[in-house]
């Protein structure tokens, strides 16, 4: 009888798995110590997902400010005022992009099933991995606590002079503690990234070649890579403003002869690397999603691993198509402007492999397909408007508009429409739980069209002229931020429908089996959820991708592999 | 090539259990490993990959050196004469030597020899103290000094002769000088320009109030008498080439403009240029990184010495001992490039 | 699963790493002060513009040694090497670029406050 997979015995059995990760140990120091990959993960993914919240929150915010153009229209302008409406979008960009987005899928999805993925028991370090989730809680509780501090109001980017200049909230004011916890973040991603590239180095099972792994495996390896080059120069970065801002070091300071565009070389040459850290992993799910719910082998494996390092490695070489304004020399703006052009082709690479995966493929619109196909139309609309500011000339309209705030919406949102993408993928795995897949893929829609409404006639806008960061505004433009807030609370309540239907999972979800999808990767090998100790031998290494074998065996309600009939458990 | 499937895997996975065979589970082995040399590598490659964040995060610093001793090369050769070179080579012996000790101490325990591994552990401490000691010697009298970055910079408290000539005994020679200076020359008007003197108006109309700075010993700008045009013809050699010089009747330029801190004067060292700041701020970042990384290299092998005592290190197991030795030589790398760069500008 | 490198010479155990000889370590040290004494002393010499590349490149010696031989990287596996390598050729990229700005900029640039009237701003174009 299989043992390790007690749904074998069928969908009448009310709980998933006994003796998983989760039953382990229990108590609160048994989370708050546990060196569980597996557990870390989960903190992370609840850690995560709650900043989001907040940062949506600010962004609901922001955008209910924006509905009337001025305070003398009334509206919510009425309560809050300009300096808070620019807490409010430094707020949601410095939380969003820090405590979010970059963590994001490694930390939140990664670390549980990259080991998983392997084979093997853990990541390479399994104290170095719990730390980062502790350097993550002190810098969301530092960046946080900014708002005690007065708040910050310079935008996520901290552009000097304003952000080391003193002013009224002193020498200390919220610009400290925001940066500091910025630091503290830049830590916590260094480690991981360095942990899962000596996991993915070292611990890959016999027979496991590079190119045999899973391609989420090529795309975190390329952000840890990112991760592990340019983050430490935020680091440094962010020393320098703390420097300067506390004990008048003067490098950014024009009045005492320094440069305040050197800041900007310095800020940028991490922060542009950081979104190829937001959405390399996510392309990395993508190929999972788009052949799993295809029922078809990936096409172009080789082009899509290698486009991953490519995309990795340029994305050091543009920095500077964020200063094409700011007084950059000419001969820089054209070398960043050529090859800004070129990120564009192994982006486009991977999306021609996906779309090519989909073809002819027996497509299953389950709610992460729902995700990885919004993303096909939004990441692609995202990245052909970075073309349209990679022109130096065509920048110069075009920047710090509400088209370049359109554009890394679109390009970001990649990142979360996958990131929910994955969460309800390797639900089942994590939780050992189905999730109703009527109101999943209705969030999905919704999340779809409220993204789409909020942030398409931005583009527009831009274009027309709106500046960012603005609080108000001509009234020629109100017709666009109404369109676009009614989009965000569109948003709103896909995510509140999204959060009630993983709830209703967890109290009352079908048990999951070991593998749902049909998925060839070896984390679907193991029980959902997986056993405290993942495996006692690792699977044998097969082609992740090949369908043919798996079939779906009813009295497990899940995928098996052809002639290993009665579950997994058979395997070992 | 053939495409396995589950029927035929490439490979089987039959793999011991570190634990399950043989010699038993050796104490150091951690579960997810399985084998000492599987964990060993691991934590070298780990720690080659921190190595480099640590060489990115000072990147930066040598990447702000070099931007401003390549534009200002006269505050460099100025200023840093004001470091003794002495106390620069001592330090850069003593962290020679601790790392010689370091290297040594890691063959120690890799050959098992524990009492030699402690000894040569508490030398390289010892190192690092040396180093902290003479650091902080040198630091002590830059503030006496005045010798500080930013508005902290004080040349009435250098001890030398303070020449306190105007800013035509400056020189067309200090070029940085120029800077107050050309604005002065080039035109007589004296209002300020509301929308780009934000910050500097405050300062060119009274020194006082500039806000942000309100311990300037110095004034930010130089006077705005016309008397100080003494160099304007000096100025005039720093406009753009492709820019014929303006008739002042076409331009109401501000009559200065942030150009830095201008203190002027001569001193034993030559004339002083402008924004003699930079250069200790560019010392006080870098070898104060430096310094807190030395510290923590400290602490590292504190740690290391401990543990040694106690016994923890053996042949077979000496890895945080290799690891910590990687640590502290990347500290001495970065005092080994620091040094000439710093200390001997010519 | 592992393909741990087996060393040489290592009496017994499991065979982790290579083992530097002391006497080794000492001639490096040895070489280092070496070094380090001409690296002042060539500061008495004027060269001009070459007295920081010649210092730059003594350094760049006395660094190679310490990772060589007393990190032994020469003796360690080359992906290591590629590591710190790479990591180098990134902060040269950092200091290339970001000086290639300053450089090419300085020249245009206006000392003192932007003009105040708008039809100066036809000059500014070079």
């Amino acid at each position: 009888m299989s043992s390790l997979n007690p749904a074998a015995a069928g969908p009448l059995v009310g709980a998933p798995a006994t003796d998983n990760y989760l039953t382990h140990s229990r108590g609160f120091w048994s989370w708050a110590a546990t060196l569980d990959h597996k557990r870390i993960g989960v903190m992370y993914l609840v850690g995560i997902f709650t900043m989001f919240l907040v940062g949506g929150l600010f962004a609901v915010l922001l955008r209910s400010v924006l509905l009337t153009p001025d305070a003398a229209a009334g509206g919510v302008k009425t309560i809050v005022d300009a300096n808070m409406y620019n807490r409010f979008f430094t707020l949601h960009g410095a939380v969003m992009v820090f405590i979010v987005i970059i963590p994001g899928i490694p930390a939140a999805l990664g670390n549980f099933v990259l080991p998983l993925m392997l084979g093997a028991k853990d990541v390479a370090f399994p104290r170095l991995n719990l730390c980062s989730f502790y350097l993550w809680l002190i810098g969301t509780g530092m960046a946080l606590s900014s708002l005690y501090w007065g708040g910050v109001d310079t935008g996520w980017t901290f552009y000097t002079p304003y952000s080391t200049k003193v002013g009224s909230s002193g020498a200390f004011g919220g610009v400290v503690p925001v940066v500091a916890g910025a630091f503290v973040l830049g830590f916590s991603s260094i480690f991981t990234g360095l942990n899962f590239i000596v996991t993915i180095h070292k611990l890959r099972p016999p027979g496991m070649t590079w190119f045999r792994m899973p391609l989420f495996l090529w795309g975190t390896y390329a952000t840890a890579v990112i991760q592990v080059l340019a983050t430490p120069v935020l680091g440094i970065t962010l020393l320098l403003l703390l420097a300067e801002r506390l004990l008048g070091i003067g490098f950014f300071d024009s009045e005492l002869g320094g440069d305040p565009v050197l800041f900007q070389h310095f800020f940028w040459f991490y922060s542009h690397p950081a979104v190829y850290i937001m959405i390399l992993p996510a392309m990395g799910v993508m190929s999972e999603l788009i052949s799993v719910f295809s029922h078809k082998h990936i096409f172009g494996y080789k082009f899509i691993a290698f486009s991953s390092v490519a995309i990795a490695i340029l994305g050091f070489l543009v920095w500077g198509h964020h200063m094409f304004t700011s007084g950059q020399s000419e001969l820089l703006g054209v070398i960043f402007s050529a090859i800004t052009f070129s990120i564009a082709i192994p982006s486009a690479v991977k999306m021609f492999n996906w779309l090519t995966t989909l073809y002819k493929g027996s497509i299953d619109f389950k709610a992460p397909m729902c995700y990885a196909l919004s993303f096909m139309w939004i990441f692609g609309i995202g990245g052909l408007t970075g073309l349209f500011l990679g022109m130096m000339g065509l920048d110069q309209h075009l920047h710090d508009t509400y088209f370049v705030v359109a554009h890394f919406h679109y390009v970001m949102a990649g990142t979360i429409f996958v990131f929910f993408g994955a969460i309800h993928y390797w639900w089942p795995k994590m939780t050992g739980r189905m999730y109703d897949e009527g109101s999943a893929v209705l969030a999905s829609i919704l999340m779809f069209i409220g993204f789409n409404l909020t942030f398409f006639v931005q583009f527009m806008m831009g274009t027309r002229g709106m500046p960012r960061r603005y609080y108000e505004y001509r009234p020629e433009f109100q017709m666009g931020h109404v369109i676009s807030s009614i989009g965000s609370y569109v948003m709103l309540a896909a995510v509140l429908l999204l959060i009630y239907t993983m709830i209703r999972s967890l109290r009352s979800g079908r048990p999951a089996p070991a593998n749902p999808w049909g998925a060839g990767s070896m984390e679907w090998q193991c029980a959902s959820p997986p056993p405290h100790d993942n495996f006692k031998t690792p699977p044998p290494v097969v082609d992740a991708y090949d369908y043919e074998s798996l079939e779906w065996d009813e009295r497990v309600g899940g995928y098996v592999h052809r002639g290993r009939r009665g579950g997994p458990a058979a395997a070992h | 090539m053939q495409m396995a499937d589950a029927a035929h895997p490439i490979s089987h996975a039959a793999v011991p259990h570190g634990d399950a065979h043989g010699h038993g589970h050796h104490p150091n082995l951690e579960h997810h490993f399985d084998s000492l040399t599987q964990q060993f590598d691991a934590g070298k490659l780990g720690m080659w990959l921190f190595l480099a964040t640590e060489v990115l995060l000072f990147g930066g610093l040598f990447c702000a050196y070099a931007i401003f001793r390549r534009n200002h090369p006269e505050v460099f050769m100025y200023a840093h004469q004001y470091l003794d070179t002495t106390w620069g080579a001592i330090n850069t012996v003593v962290l020679l030597v601790s790392s010689f000790t370091m290297a040594w101490a890691v063959t120690a325990s890799q050959r098992g020899q524990r009492n030699l591994t402690s000894l040569l552990l508490a030398l390289t401490f010892l190192g690092g103290v040396g180093f902290m000691v003479i650091k902080a010697i040198e630091y002590q009298h830059k503030f006496h000094d005045g010798l500080m970055w930013g508005t902290h910079y004080d040349p009435s408290k250098h001890g030398h002769g303070h020449g306190e000539g105007h800013g035509a005994a400056a020189h067309g020679a200090a070029a940085a000088a120029g800077h107050a200076a050309a604005g002065d020359g080039r035109g007589g008007a004296a209002e300020s320009h509301a929308a780009g003197a934000a910050a500097s108006a405050g300062a060119a109309g009274d020194h006082g109030a500039s806000a942000a700075h309100p311990e300037a010993t110095t004034s930010v700008h130089a006077p705005e008498t016309p008397g100080q045009g003494a160099s304007a013809a000096a100025a005039d050699a720093d406009v753009p080439p492709e820019r014929a010089p303006l008739e002042p009747s076409q331009v109401a330029l501000a009559p200065s403009g942030p150009a830095g801190l201008h203190v002027g004067g001569h001193d034993l060292h030559g004339p002083r240029p402008d924004n003699v700041h930079w250069f200790f701020g560019v010392y006080f970042t870098m070898t104060g990184l430096h310094g807190l990384h030395v510290l923590a290299g400290m602490a590292v092998i504190g740690w290391l010495f401990v543990r040694s005592v106690r016994g923890d290190f053996s042949a077979d197991y000496f890895t945080p001992v290799d690891l910590g030795g990687l640590y502290w030589h990347l500290v001495d790398l970065i005092w080994i490039f620091l040094f000439p760069l710093l200390y001997l500008i010519h | 699963m592992s393909h741990g490198s087996h060393s040489s010479g290592h009496a017994g155990g499991h065979g982790v790493g290579h083992i530097v000889p002391v006497g080794l370590q000492f001639g490096i040290l040895m070489l280092l002060l070496v070094l380090t004494y001409i690296t002042v002393a060539a500061r008495w010499i004027d060269l001009g513009p070459l007295n920081i590349w010649i210092a730059m490149l003594i350094a760049t010696i006395k660094a190679a040694f310490v990772v060589l031989y007393f990190m032994h990287l020469r003796y360690d596996r080359p992906f290591n090497s590629i590591i710190f390598i790479g990591s180098l050729l990134f902060v040269a990229l950092f200091v290339c670029l970001a000086l290639a700005d300053t450089v090419t900029n300085k020249p245009r640039m206006w000392t003192g406050l932007a003009p105040a009237v708008a039809e100066t701003q036809k000059h500014s174009d070079p």
